[in-house]
Order: structure tokens, then sequence, then C-alpha cells
């Protein structure tokens, strides 16, 4: 595993926490597989999550998610598409 | 003959009534819209819109009315709704927009054509006493519960929603919606209301905070905002930056004072909160900042009998009993209803302004093959403007988590899939069988303690 690899992994460890914490949910951080999911059968997600999402998003890492952007459906595919999506445009 | 009542009480034909694809629309363009379109569409059937720009919903809404179509609003949408309705209703249309899914039902575009500019040789007039829409509420068997609106009701609620909410402004609004046209609250505040109370239609549903704000920035003023207390509060803590409103219009769940507070300041707003259901339309209003207190629209009362209270008169097509506890309070000088409420009737679920009832729920979940039994419960207290889920108890040896959720999406609403789902080897029944309110919170507050509960 490259350093940058191991970066991203941490980061997504990170977020799969927020999330975890944000949401309320049963399942521990650490089981979020990275490329499952997130809606439906995965990680059960709906419309109310994502906005409690987007939320302590913004407040953490100063990044204001909209869904004009081309890339939002992408987005909320997984959580590495979503910790990558913050990672890239976080502003703290 | 019978009374009639114009499709739209506006005379202007020059005059905004829309936003589309970043352009005006005038009434005459909007008639137009409506009249080629209601064309197209079967005399006396039934469409469903899954339009989701709301410009193209309304135009759809308005040709079935003109057509004398009745239009479909299921409170949700599944494959096993889709099924149910083809059913009943062989000839089901859907109104579609490019993106959507029509479920394989026929389909037809709903689109807006060339504005030559011409204006309609009259404004179509429509039988106070058509049915135009059918509403479904879950019931409590489990079989939706179907609610026709005539024309002449659904124009009077509109109309004394307008009077209520454009006393707060200098007159009608351009409204922009964060929730479904096809929910009551938003068919009626985001749809109707614009287009039959003065205003203008904005076709946009935004979603996140940052597009709401931008979208507010760019609206014709005065600027209403229609909106439910989890957008809101969501709003408010984003940090984005948001431009002055002068109105905002909240439902489906009561707001906090705090919440309403920070609302008005934060946007130079007023936040007037709207009491109503399904069955029943908007009925009552309040200014959260000054008053617990609702006011009830004109003609509307409420009466006490049989351990609940029903409301009646108005725009109500009949006598509909609420699913709220409330307390009477005298009425104001103009004789109008008020009263204050406290918190559902203990079977009644409203999650994000979706409803339903425990009994539907546990009905649903005991039918899964391999659940022994099994019971939802209410979340114990609300956090304001957050949105606390069900949580649910099942004895299910045979199963996993995985296949009783994934049963449960296929029959109930996703805001109301429990969360979390835990297993236990009984549940703590009495005597005569019933779940005592304060055994299951007992169960629930072990399970929270301990976490170990669910099994993989």
């Amino acid at each position: 595993m490259s350093a940058n690899q191991a970066d991203s992994s941490t980061f997504e460890q990170e977020i799969a926490q927020l999330i975890v914490e944000a949401l309320n949910l049963d399942t521990p951080a650490e089981s979020v597989a990275p490329e499952a999911p997130l809606f439906g059968e995965g990680l059960g997600l709906d419309s109310i999550d994502v906005l409690e999402i987007s939320l302590v998003v913004s407040k953490r890492y100063g990044v204001q998610l909209r869904a004009d952007n081309q890339d939002n459906t992408h987005i909320f595919t997984s959580l590495r598409t979503l910790a990558a999506h913050i990672a890239q445009h976080r502003s703290k | 003959m019978s009374l009639t009542l114009p499709l739209l009480p506006r005379a202007d034909w020059h005059a905004p009534v829309a936003r589309h694809g970043g352009k005006s629309i005038t009434l005459a363009a909007f008639i137009n819209d409506v009249n080629t379109l209601a064309a197209q569409l079967p005399e006396n059937g039934h469409v469903i819109n899954l339009c989701n720009d709301r410009y193209l919903f309304a135009l759809g809404f308005f040709a079935a009315t003109v057509r004398g179509t009745i239009t479909l609003l299921p409170n949700a949408v599944s494959a096993e709704i889709y099924a149910r309705l083809r059913a009943e209703f062989p000839q089901l249309l859907a109104l579609t927009e490019a993106g959507c899914d029509a479920g394989g039902l026929p389909e037809l575009r709903v689109s807006h054509g060339p504005d030559g500019g011409a204006i309609p040789p009259t404004m179509p007039q429509i039988p106070a006493d058509r049915i135009v829409s059918r509403l479904f509420t879950s019931g409590s068997t489990g079989a939706p519960q179907p609610h026709d609106k005539t024309w002449g009701k659904l124009v009077a609620n509109i109309l004394a929603a307008a009077e209520a909410q454009w006393s707060w402004t200098q007159g009608p609004c351009s409204v922009l919606g964060t929730v479904p046209a096809q929910h009551m609250f938003g068919f009626e505040s985001s749809v109707l209301l614009p287009l039959l109370g003065g205003g203008v239609l904005m076709p946009e549903r935004p979603f996140f905070p940052a597009d709401i704000a931008a979208l507010l920035s760019v609206m014709p003023q005065p600027r209403a905002l229609v909106t439910t207390p989890f957008h809101l509060r969501t709003l408010l803590e984003s940090g984005v930056a948001l431009p002055p409103v002068e109105l905002i219009i909240c439902a489906t769940a009561p707001l906090s004072q705090e919440l309403a507070v920070r609302a008005e300041t934060s946007m130079n707003a007023v936040l007037a909160e709207i009491y109503g259901s399904t069955e029943t339309g908007q009925i009552a209003t309040r200014r959260t900042v000054m008053t617990n207190e609702w006011a009830g629209f004109k003609d509307i009362s409420l009466t006490d009998r049989e351990g609940r209270t029903w409301a009646q008169g108005g725009h109500i097509e009949q006598a509909v009993p609420l699913g709220d506890v409330i307390e009477h309070r005298p009425a104001g000088e103009n004789g109008r209803e008020r009263f204050v409420l406290h918190g559902r009737l203990s079977d009644m679920i409203n999650i994000a302004g979706k409803r339903t009832s425990l009994a539907y729920l546990n009905g649903v979940l005991n039918s899964i093959e391999g659940v022994v039994d099994g019971a939802f419960v209410q979340p114990d207290e609300e956090t304001p403007g957050a949105v606390a889920r069900l949580s649910a108890y099942v004895v299910a040896p045979a199963l996993k988590p995985a296949d009783i959720l994934n049963a449960l999406r296929k029959r109930i609403d996703a805001v109301f899939i429990p969360r979390p789902l835990t297993f236990v080897t009984e549940l703590p029944r009495n005597e005569t069988g019933k779940l005592p309110q304060a055994a299951l919170q007992a169960l629930s507050r072990n399970a929270s303690a301990g976490k170990s509960a669910t099994h993989d």
C-alpha cells in the first residue's frame, strides 16, 4: 500500500466514523465497506440522512454540497466516493 | 347548471405566473400549455403525475382538471403501489418528464410548448363539484385510503391559505418549495398557492442548503419559501449565507419556537406554520415566534366526540377525526377556532412529514415469513428540527436483519425503516397479549445500553 492509499484509507475511516455518529447507526465505523453502496441494501441511507451528512460535512470540512454539481449522484455512491469528494474540496 | 370556477382566478394574460427553464411564463403561455396537454388526455380517466419539475407537474394537474381526468397522488411510490393502482385503474396513464421511472405504466410526456405569445380565447371554467384529485393515506389496515378533492373545495382551501399567508407580506409572493409537489403540503403550498393565489411558481426542488440559498437569491421579490422543520434546521445550521425572504411557510411537524426565532432573524422573514393533513387540507396557521396557539381558517370548526377531535366545515369535504391531541382555546375576535397541539395520538406516527400508524407497521412486520413476533416502538422524544427514527423488536430465530429490512423496504416508506432493528428471544407481552408501552421502552433502553442484542 502506498502512502497515498494509506492516507485515503485513514480519511475514509474518519468519514465513516462521522456518518455513524451523525446518524446514530448501529454499525461500527470499521465495518462500513468503502465500496459498498450507501443507499438501499448497503448502509440503507435515505435522503434525510444525506442532508444530515451534508450538514456535518459543511461544519467539519467547510464543504457545501450542491445538487446541481454533475457529480452529485456519484458523490454519494459509496464511502470511498464521498471521502474523495470531501478530501478534494475541503477548506478546513 | 352547476356552479363553475375559473381555472385560475387571474385576468392579466401578460402577468408572470411561473418560471420554467430560466424564463418567465405568462398567464397566456401557461393556459396555452394547459390546453395543448388537455387535448391529449383521455376524458374521464385517471393519471398519476410523476413530474419532479414543479412547472410540469402543475401543467399536468391543471390540464387533467380541464379535461375531467382525476390526478392520483399516492402517499408513496413503490412497485406494490403501482401494481395496486394498475389493478384498480387499468387505463391509468403516467404524466412524466425525462428521467422519470413510470414503473411500466403507459406514459405521456409533459413539456412546455413554443410560446408564440397568443392570447387564449377564454379562461377554462371548471365545475365546482368536479373531482380533480385523489390523495391517499396509509390507513390503519394497510390498504391505502382514498381522499377525493373537488375543485370547489380545493380552490376554497387555497384561497383561505392565500388570505392568511399574504397577510404577512406585501401581497402574493414567488414561491420556492423544498417539498415534493405530490404530497398534500407541497401540492397546496408550492403548486396551488402561487398559481391560484396570484403569485409566481418556481419549478425547482432544491435539496442541499447551498442550492436553496442560490435559488432564493435569484427569485422574483417578494419571496416565500415552503419547507419543513428538518430542511429549515439544516439550512440554518449549514453556515451558507441566506438572502432575505419575506415569508417562510413551514409544515409537516411542529416547529420549535427557538428554530422559528432563528429562521425569522437570519432571513429577515415572517415564519408561518401550517397545520393540516391529507384528509382536511390546511386548516390553521400560527406565527410561531408570537404564539403557540393555532388560528383556524375561516369556517373551520373543531368538535370533540368519541374521544377524538373532528374537523369540519369550510373546505373540508367531510368531517375528519384528527390524529393529534387538541386543547381548545377561546375563539378569536373573528370567531375563528383557536387551539394548542399536544402531540400525536398514541397509535399515529409522523416521521419527516410521512404519516402512518403503529398498527399498520406492526401488521407488515408480523406478516413477514419467519417473523414469530415483532413490534415497532416510537422514538422517546424528538430533538427540534431533527428526524427521530422508529425502532423495532423482532423474534425471528431463522432470519437475518437484512432479510427483514429488505422485506420491509418493499412495503413501507424508507423513513419508517426501523433503526435499530433488534432481535430478542421474546417480547414483553402481558397476560392479555398486549405490549405495555413501559415494557417496550425498558427494552429499548436496555438495548441501547448493551448494543449487543443485534445479531448478524
